[in-house]
């Protein structure tokens, strides 16, 4: 087998590397294009570390072939803020304390705003299901809901 | 152990003819690959034998909710996502969507296909036991034709089908006839969200005439409608007895035989009950 070359769009930007086909999509983020944001945790869909939205809806990276990239659209937790500057979730994290080791808060941002995207007002029940695929050993998740929680406040006080 | 990934092709198909043309030219060589969500697990963890796949993710006739009159045909790839978010589906199949939700996160439920679930053929997977309560059929499909069967017949033994090696599962049609009855679902395992289960349960029950259907996962090598149990909860004799006869639950690293037999006849009178 060779690799081959694939095109997608990664934050925004238009892309092409050259990938093995059955390459882990999580590896090609973190290897080739330099977005280290992106973690691993297990390796096997259940930690959501490596979480990214792909085509508009969350994914686990780890358990994307690079081959079904091509074409796609991709956005990693470097596409989440703007440069320096935080967006509602990012700063609520902080506040509330929603980060402590780091290595579980990319994809627990990602999976945020994949939630609030689709439901802006989601109840604790909505809530605890959209972030149900990210696994955090420190926070206890309290914090993370927290951080959920004032970020929706936020989004209603800014309307 | 990782697997060694230059060792693995795969190859994407422009077009659902395309993909079993190059089925049917080499059988047996290639599969085909949907979501990943099971595949990719097996090769990060150095268990995925098989070499050589085809990545359907992208063919369209295969995403396709058609509803017709008389039933619902669902594209293999339709993910549990689609299932959640479709008000059809919700209205009619509860038991469906409440198998949809149970199965991994959001992130999983994004990727993982209805198809995928079946044709992996594990028997702990949390749709097969919702499908067989629906009487579903599957459309096996190759480059010679088409041929429907009843799912229940699709698998013959642990991780064994129906399917030729020519052949892919392209659609599963539901016929819509459980709208009314009573809806059960239930999933037991370590933890809610991204758990195997231990045991599955899904059940329909018509509560004007008493008559139920009932499938469980994890409790013998394939997922499994229990006829005989309802044909004994039917004339009113003891449906947990009859379950422990009908089902095989074994040992094994999520759980024992004897603590899936006690929660098999647990969600069985729970679904009576309810």
């Amino acid at each position: 087998m060779r690799k081959v070359p694939i095109t997608l769009t990664v934050n925004g930007q238009p892309r092409t590397v050259s990938v093995w086909p059955m390459e882990r999509l999580l590896d090609v983020i973190r290897e080739q294009l330099a977005l280290t944001g992106t973690k691993e945790g297990c390796g096997e869909g259940e930690c959501g570390a490596c979480s990214i939205l792909f085509d508009g809806q969350i994914a686990n990276s780890c358990l994307i072939p690079a081959l079904q990239a091509d074409g796609s659209e991709i956005t990693t937790i470097e596409g989440i803020g703007c440069g320096e500057e935080l967006t509602a979730v990012q700063r609520a994290f902080v506040e509330c304390g929603g980060a402590q080791c780091g290595i579980c808060t990319p994809g627990m941002i990602v999976a945020a705003v994949a939630l609030l995207r689709q439901n802006p007002e989601p109840s604790e029940a909505d809530l605890r299901q959209g972030l149900a695929g990210n696994l955090c050993r420190c926070t206890g998740y309290m914090r993370i809901f927290e951080a959920v929680r004032s970020a929706c406040k936020e989004g209603r006080l800014r309307q | 152990m990782r697997a060694y990934i230059p060792g693995y092709e795969l190859c994407v198909p422009r077009t659902l003819t395309e993909a079993l043309e190059r089925m049917a030219a080499e059988p047996g060589r290639w599969r085909p690959f949907a979501g990943g969500t099971d595949l990719m697990v097996l090769l990060e963890a150095g268990k995925l034998n098989h070499r050589c796949f085809l990545s359907i993710w992208r063919l369209p006739e295969l995403r396709e909710i058609v509803i017709a009159s008389d039933s619902v045909t669902l594209g293999c790839l339709t993910t549990y996502t689609d299932v959640l978010r479709h008000e059809t589906l919700r209205r009619e199949f509860p038991l469906l969507a409440l198998a949809a939700a149970e199965t991994g996160g959001v992130a999983t439920q994004n990727r993982g296909t209805l198809g995928g679930n079946i044709a992996n053929a594990s028997p702990a997977a949390d749709t097969p036991p919702a499908l067989l309560v629906c009487d579903a059929e599957v459309e096996l499909l190759s480059s010679r034709g088409s041929r429907w069967l009843p799912y229940r017949e699709f698998h013959t033994g642990y991780k064994t089908t129906l399917l030729r090696a020519d052949e892919l599962l392209a659609r599963i049609r539901l016929p819509r006839n459980i709208a009314g009855l009573r809806h059960y679902y239930r999933k037991v395992g370590t933890r809610n969200a991204q758990a195997i289960s231990k045991v599955c349960f899904a059940g329909v029950r018509n509560e004007s005439t008493g008559e139920v259907r009932i499938a469980l996962g994890s409790v013998a090598p394939v997922p499994m409608r229990c006829w005989k149990t309802e044909a004994v909860i039917r004339e009113g004799r003891d449906g947990p007895a009859a379950l422990a006869a009908e089902i095989a639950p074994i040992d094994d690293i999520r759980s024992t035989a004897a603590y899936r037999l006690r929660v098999a006849q647990s969600l069985l009178k729970e679904f009576l009950d309810s």
